[in-house]
């Protein structure tokens, strides 16, 4: 094996053990930032020793014992300085014997409490949004900071400096590693979902020529979203976002045609569509509504998503049953921009008037006053309807908003069709 | 990207003589461990060649043969589909398995990373080879729900 090769054989390894060792560290030290110096000192210890010894037989307990070490270290060196003000530390021998994890342990009782409790404090509310995504793919994703850098098209010290202070703001409010109980546990746990989700959208907006970097965040996403289906399995949210993940997912590689352009939900080719992450995706939908009670936003949008998923063309769509998703949405997370999703649904389900009665009802949100997609969908609807001349009006004005060349033309060529006064072969919303 | 990890068949497994059960916790620790790592996408494990069968294509001609085969050490005998960041986190995995055939057998997992549909040139693999792909494997879905 080359030096290189070794290194990123040893990184490799450090990305399997990297959560656990931070989460089973910040229970023994109580200090995040602390506990991931530590690992990555033993990362150092590592990539010097491994190369030559080989992957030790367990590298976790190795891992864990180096680490260890410098926390008995680290700890004598602040007894030192901190006895004048007798404010003696945590004795070194509390930490107790280097007991590794047993070789291949599986997520025992306490693992799995400690990486809830990192779970937890990386997506903890004190901390920006920006500065939860960046430590929680740095503490539980594996990730390096220059990965992250890249993936989120920033320079790696704006991300390094991120998560500097990420780790200074939990340490200033002393913010307990802890898992959070009662009524707190579903806020929290819905900060922590939200991080995973914006990881993913991160990695879907991604387009042809980005870094391989970007895209790759949805499998990070994906991975995190199942670490957490295992570490909260009652939660019928965790499964319900994981579902919404795997399906969309499922689609990637339909998302764009040969050139990079984007292609609709309606004319992918669904013989793309990914059909072990489609099982996978309702096999954790089924999980979710098994738990019972009515289905949260994420697990009604994985619903959404698993009615065109079971679709095996566009036209098989169950659309009522998608308008009847919708309305349950709008229900609990109401918004302009569901409300629009939920006019088309309808408008697929009842014929065009049905939808277009919806549309015309939040036409005057201010919150929608620069989405083209309202005029695009009022547009396809009055065409539908047969009153071209006021959809080439509402197309054009669509295609006036959007500042995408492809979806401009695309509009343009739309509205020139209803000029001549037919529909045209409508795309479907 | 995905690796499928393939287990090499042994004497024993191709004997069909159960596992221990040692090795059945292990495993099952093992890929406890997978799942909670959120890197496990599917897995199976396959009964002995002889309840098996192959199909042979040649010169326009196709024969079948039952079996039990010889080369007990190319056949294989499970498998588990991973997605990971990379090529030595798939060995890495790997590395941490139980000796598939059991502790003082000899095993051998075989690592291979598994095609994408951009790894093939657009006209070799055409979207209608891809719906026929698809509807093939629909078909087995549903013969895997309504056996």
């Amino acid at each position: 094996m080359t030096r290189p090769d070794a290194h990123r054989a040893v990184h490799a390894v450090f990305r399997i053990e990297a959560p656990r060792l931070i989460a089973g560290l910040a229970r023994m030290v109580r200090d995040v930032g602390l506990a991931e110096e530590l690992a990555q000192d033993a990362l150092v210890a590592a990539l010097e020793r491994w190369p030559e010894s080989g992957v030790p037989e367990n590298p976790g307990a190795w891992l864990m014992a180096t680490a260890k070490r410098r926390a008995v270290d680290e700890l004598r060196r602040k007894r030192m300085v901190e006895r004048k003000h007798e404010a003696l530390g945590p004795d070194p021998e509390a930490l107790g014997p280097t007991a590794p994890p047993a070789p291949d342990a599986a997520v025992d009782e306490p693992v799995r409490d400690d990486l809830l409790r990192l779970v937890f404090i990386a997506c903890h509310p004190v901390l920006s949004r920006e500065a939860r995504t960046a430590l929680t793919l740095r503490l539980l994703g594996g990730l390096t900071t220059e990965e992250i850098a890249r993936a989120f098209l920033l320079p790696e010290p704006t991300v390094a400096q991120r998560i500097v202070r990420a780790k200074r703001t939990l340490a200033e409010a002393r913010v307990p590693f802890e898992v959070p109980g009662g009524a707190d546990l579903q806020a929290r746990l819905g900060s922590v979902l939200e991080v995973v989700y914006l990881v993913f959208n991160e990695g879907y907006t991604a387009t042809a020529g980005d870094d391989w970097m970007r895209p790759a965040l949805c499998e990070d996403a994906l991975r995190l979203g199942r670490m957490l289906q295992a570490l909260v399995p009652d939660a019928p949210e965790v499964h319900g976002l994981a579902a919404l993940m795997e399906l969309q997912a499922s689609r990637a590689a339909a998302r764009t045609g040969p050139s990079g352009e984007p292609v609709l939900l309606l004319e992918q080719d669904r013989s793309r569509w990914d059909a072990l992450l489609i099982q996978r995706g309702l096999a954790a939908l089924e999980r979710a509504e098994r738990l019972g009670g009515a289905l949260g936003p994420y697990a009604l949008q994985a619903a959404i998503a698993a009615c065109h998923a079971r679709a095996r063309a566009a036209a098989a769509t169950d659309w009522p049953r998608i308008a009847a998703l919708y309305d349950a949405l709008a229900e609990l997370t109401p918004s302009p921009v569901v409300e629009l999703n939920r006019a088309v649904a309808v408008a697929m389900a009842f014929g065009p008037a049905a939808g277009l009665e919806l549309v015309d009802a939040i036409a005057d949100e201010p919150s929608l006053r620069r989405y083209h997609l309202l005029p695009s969908v009022r547009g396809e609807l009055l065409s539908r309807l047969g009153r071209h001349e006021e959809a080439r009006a509402e197309l054009e004005r669509a295609a006036g908003m959007t500042r995408n060349a492809r979806e401009r033309d695309l509009l343009l060529a739309r509205a020139a069709t209803c000029a001549r006064g037919s529909g045209g072969g409508g795309s479907g919303p | 990207m995905r690796f499928m990890m393939i287990v090499k068949a042994s004497p024993e497994s191709e004997a069909g003589a159960p596992p221990s059960r040692e090795l059945i916790q292990a495993m099952t620790r093992y890929n406890e461990e997978l799942v909670n790592a959120g890197v496990l996408l599917a897995g199976d494990g396959l009964l002995p060649s002889s309840k098996g069968a192959r199909v042979k294509f040649s010169k326009g001609k196709v024969e079948v043969v039952d079996g039990p085969f010889a080369e007990t050490k190319e056949l294989v005998a499970g498998f588990w589909m991973i997605q990971v960041k990379s090529k030595e986190e798939a060995i890495a995995w790997a590395r941490r398995c139980p000796n598939p055939m059991g502790e003082g057998a000899e095993g051998v997992l075989e690592l291979r990373q598994v095609a994408e549909a951009a790894d093939f040139p657009p006209e070799v693999f055409t979207p209608e080879d891809a719906a026929k792909e698809t509807e093939i494997f629909e078909r087995a879905k549903r013969n895997a729900a309504n056996p």
